[in-house]
């Protein structure tokens, strides 16, 4: 045996252990195969091979573990099991770059199933080692370190804390100033997964200057980008007041808006997300939102879009309208309100429905005046539908009833009024008599209005009960009618006429 | 004596006489004694009555006068009393009136004017309509910019097409396929293949930094969206996933312009010829060029800026939002559009120290595409 065949042995070994974990990674690749490497017994096979003598059978080792975790939970339970992660850990702190990045990549796809599994990364130390990761000098290492931090801090609060705990922060918002796209969208992502948990975390986010970084990229031509940024900003300011107002402060406002035209559907929800999280803290925060004509995009965008995107639009509205009754009318004059009806018909989604309520009740809650603007919207009708429908949720039912009530309460619009005479249940009714009640005693018009158009008939064939709050309401009604007109439209009055008629020709 | 004898039988007769009388007295004394008591009694009676009735009637005076003045004084009281309640109520009911007046002054005046308010909605009505214009405008630009970068990224690919084609263009002794004889006028193919300068093509993709430098193609080749890529692609490599070529037929998509206008807007771009001469290959040429130049007369004012690429990354923001606030001025910070003042005057300058950095100036021609190609058609 010559030197060169004894090296030639090693050779041929090294080749084909290089070919195995390359196939073994491409097949990976593919979610189909994943259950048949399993069961040829994958997992063992692969992790001798994390420490194998050549980088390169490593690297590709770790990147088919990598891709078999992320396609299923299982695996990445079985990674943990096999007492991988340590392993990775270690050699995440000495190894190249290149391994780093594939080192990263599985703990990102152990990370991402479930809190339990992030947890075991982050027990194994595998938060200190992505942090160091973070320092790295090569882009890549740092966008699969900040990708798999995301994933852990995605799950709860106690995960993002230990993440903040590792100093991550700080690399992060120094990623967000480096040059590549990828990594920077990936460290809004991260910032934003870490600062939606508490407002403790929001803060430790807000600390390390990341408002003044991010703010500076909402014009960024970069679509994804924008998207991350705009999230990262609402999960910021969704905690408190203050926070909101330091987000304001960034002087994003008028710049943003331009993003609700974005071409990207994401970005524009975002935006209105960010939106929705300022406004719903306080009436001047709403205030400085509306004084920047955010009420027209943000209708637009409730115009254009469908579905859930069209969410936090709505509950802007109606966060806005909220706060006060000028902001009310500002969202009036805006146009809002026939815009939250076409919501109303046009979606189908329950919970959108339900938001969509809410806004109205919440626009028409104030002052006569709003409530008038609900009403010759014709939404009280479409209210009152949402509330008889059996197929309506129990949420929605109970939001169009609050809704209905708090608008009835106020309205003093007859025309609006009268169609709820006909097809209320008695507890809505009640609330209808009641304006009613209020109203006709000083308006001679109305009184007439409402004797042609039937409303009255309809009062007197309402059956109360005797010393109710309704039947004091029709009492109420019939006083300013002259009495023969009441009896009149009583029901069975002509039985009673033609009984007179009985008794006279017999008298 | 006779006297005598007649007192003597008086004498006599007078004890007698005096018996009888004393009998007499004795029965009549109780009596008597009754009545003499009696009219006593009613005389005395008399003296104390009279007294007694005297003494009431001073009584009566006494006292009518005591409260006489008691009463007196007492309604005095209560008269004052009255007249300060009485004044009481009037100083309060005018203390009501002005305070309502003020009041309702007040608030109509600071808290719900109404003036106020209706100028408010109308402000926020119009600010609406000016923003939902502006959006609709940046809206139209951005349109147009992205059917100005689909249309430049076509023609890219025509050309690439032409070039690849090279061999059907028609020479002197025989027409090529697209210069039928038929014909009234050339195919526009024709033409474009009689531009293009055939060179022996080195890789399939065709990537800004892969065109062969020949081709004198009259559009940039560079544009955001193979711009933004090759980084996207670097830093994809983390799952190591194998480049591969784009397949170039599928962008040939969409209607192709009329000649005329493609050729306008070939010649209304001299600049981006710049940057094709500047892409890949030439950068390290550039760079020794300017590293000359340096050396020479120019060195003590243009220094090597570290910060190369923050100043061309501010650029790209600056550009984005220039370009917003070509629509609304009013509507973006002020500082920004002084920025992208600042940036156009600069541009050239900029331009030539950019060039160093390869992903800057990759970011810079880009701007530079997008900023001219939305002049040309602006």
């Amino acid at each position: 045996m010559s030197q060169r065949q004894i090296v030639q042995v090693f050779e041929q070994y090294q080749k084909s252990r290089m070919q195995f974990v390359q196939t073994v990674a491409d097949l990976a690749a593919r979610p189909q195969n994943i259950e048949i490497l399993r069961n040829a017994g994958v997992m063992s096979m692969l992790r001798p091979l994390l420490l194998d003598v050549v980088p390169s059978v490593q690297q590709t080792a770790a990147l088919a573990l990598g891709r078999l975790a992320d396609h299923s939970d299982d695996l990445a339970e079985a990674v943990v099991k096999e007492d991988i992660l340590p392993q990775l850990v270690q050699s995440l702190a000495s190894q190249n770059r290149f391994y780093k990045k594939a080192a990263a990549f599985v703990l990102r796809a152990v990370a991402k199933h479930s809190p339990e599994l992030s947890q075991a990364v982050v027990a194994c130390g595998g938060v200190d080692a992505l942090v160091l990761c973070l320092e790295e000098f090569d882009p890549g290492v740092k966008e699969a370190a900040t990708w798999a931090l995301g994933y852990i801090a995605r799950h709860n609060a106690l995960l993002s804390q230990s993440v903040v705990d590792a100093g991550a922060v700080p690399l992060l918002v120094l990623c967000l100033l480096e040059p590549e796209i990828a990594l920077k969208r990936i460290a809004a992502s991260t910032l934003s997964d870490i600062s939606k948990h508490t407002p403790e975390l929001a803060q430790t986010v807000v600390d390390t200057g990341a408002i003044a970084h991010l703010a500076q990229m909402i014009l960024n031509p970069d679509a994804k980008l924008k998207r991350q940024v705009f999230s990262a900003l609402s999960q910021i300011s969704k905690h408190s007041v203050s926070l909101a107002e330091m987000v304001i402060e960034a002087e994003i406002f008028p710049a943003a808006l331009a993003s609700l035209r974005d071409q990207d559907e994401y970005v524009r929800k975002n935006v209105a997300t960010l939106m929705r999280e300022v406004v719903k803290h306080s009436p001047e925060l709403s205030q400085v939102i509306i004084n920047y004509g955010a009420l027209s995009g943000v209708i637009d965008y409730v115009n254009d879009c469908r579905g859930n995107l069209r969410l936090p639009g709505i509950m802007m509205l109606g966060y806005v309208a909220a706060h006060s009754e000028n902001l009310a009318m500002a969202v009036i004059i805006s146009k809002g309100v026939p815009q939250l009806g076409l919501c109303l018909s046009e979606e189908s989604e329950h919970h959108i429905k339900a938001a969509t309520v809410w806004s109205i009740g919440q626009i028409g809650h104030h002052t006569p005046e709003h409530a008038k603007a609900v009403a010759t919207a014709h939404l009280l009708p479409k209210l009152l539908e949402l509330y008889m429908d059996a197929r309506s949720s129990e949420d929605l039912q109970a939001k169009s009833k609050k809704a209905l009530k708090s608008i009835l309460q106020k309205c003093t619009y007859v025309p609006g009024l009268e169609p709820l005479l006909y097809d209320a249940p008695s507890n809505i009714l009640k609330h209808v008599v009641c304006q009613f009640s209020k109203v006709l005693p000083h308006d001679s018009k109305a009184r007439r209005l409402f004797v042609t158009s039937g409303g009255l008939k309809k009062v007197q064939e309402i059956e109360a009960e005797p010393g109710s709050a309704l039947q004091e309401h029709i009492n109420a009604i019939n006083n300013c009618f002259p009495e023969e007109l009441v009896r009149y439209y009583t029901p069975g009055y002509s039985d009673a006429l033609l009984e007179r008629l009985d008794n006279y020709q017999s008298a | 004596m006779a006297e005598l004898l007649k007192l003597q039988s008086e004498i006599k007769e007078f004890p007698k006489e005096y018996f009888y009388r004393n009998s007499q007295a004795q029965e009549t004394r109780q009596e008597e004694n009754q009545a003499a008591t009696r009219i006593q009694s009613w005389f005395r009676a008399c003296k104390v009555r009279a007294y007694l009735s005297h003494l009431h009637k001073k009584a009566i005076i006494i006292q009518k006068i005591w409260r006489g003045f008691t009463a007196r004084a007492r309604v005095r009281q209560m008269v004052k009393a009255a007249y300060f309640i009485m004044k009481m109520n009037f100083y309060e009911e005018m203390a009501v009136r002005i305070q309502r007046r003020w009041r309702g002054f007040f608030v109509r005046k600071y808290i719900h004017n109404f003036y106020a308010r209706k100028s408010y909605l109308e402000g926020v009505t119009m600010k609406n309509e000016s923003v939902r214009r502006e959006l609709d405008e940046l809206e139209e630009l951005q349109k147009r910019e992205r059917d100005c970068l689909a249309m430049v990224k076509e023609q890219t690919a025509k050309v690439y097409q032409a070039h690849r084609l090279h061999h059907l263009v028609s020479t002197k002794q025989c027409p090529g396929v697209f210069n039928s004889p038929f014909r009234p006028a050339p195919h526009e193919m024709e033409l474009l293949l009689r531009q293009v300068k055939y060179q022996t093509p080195t890789r399939l993709a065709p990537r800004g930094r892969a065109r062969p430098l020949g081709i004198p193609s009259p559009t940039a080749p560079s544009f955001p969206g193979t711009l933004g890529s090759p980084w996207i692609k670097t830093s994809r490599t983390c799952c190591s996933r194998p480049v591969l070529p784009p397949i170039v037929s599928k962008k040939q998509q969409g209607l192709y312009r009329e000649p005329g206008e493609v050729w306008e807007q070939r010649v209304q771009c001299p600049d981006l010829m710049l940057c094709l001469q500047t892409s890949y290959t030439h950068l390290e040429e550039a760079q020794n060029q300017l590293q000359q130049k340096e050396t020479g007369a120019l060195s003590c004012s243009r220094r090597p800026l570290p910060s190369g690429g923050t100043i061309a990354k501010e650029g790209g923001t600056g550009g984005m939002l220039h370009r917003g606030s070509h629509s609304s001025s009013s509507f973006t910070q002020p500082a920004y559009t002084s920025k992208s003042f600042r940036r156009k005057n600069k541009y050239k300058n900029k331009c030539k120290i950019e060039i160093r950095h390869k992903g800057a100036g990759l970011e810079l021609s880009h701007e530079a595409t997008s900023d001219t190609s939305f002049h040309a058609h602006a």
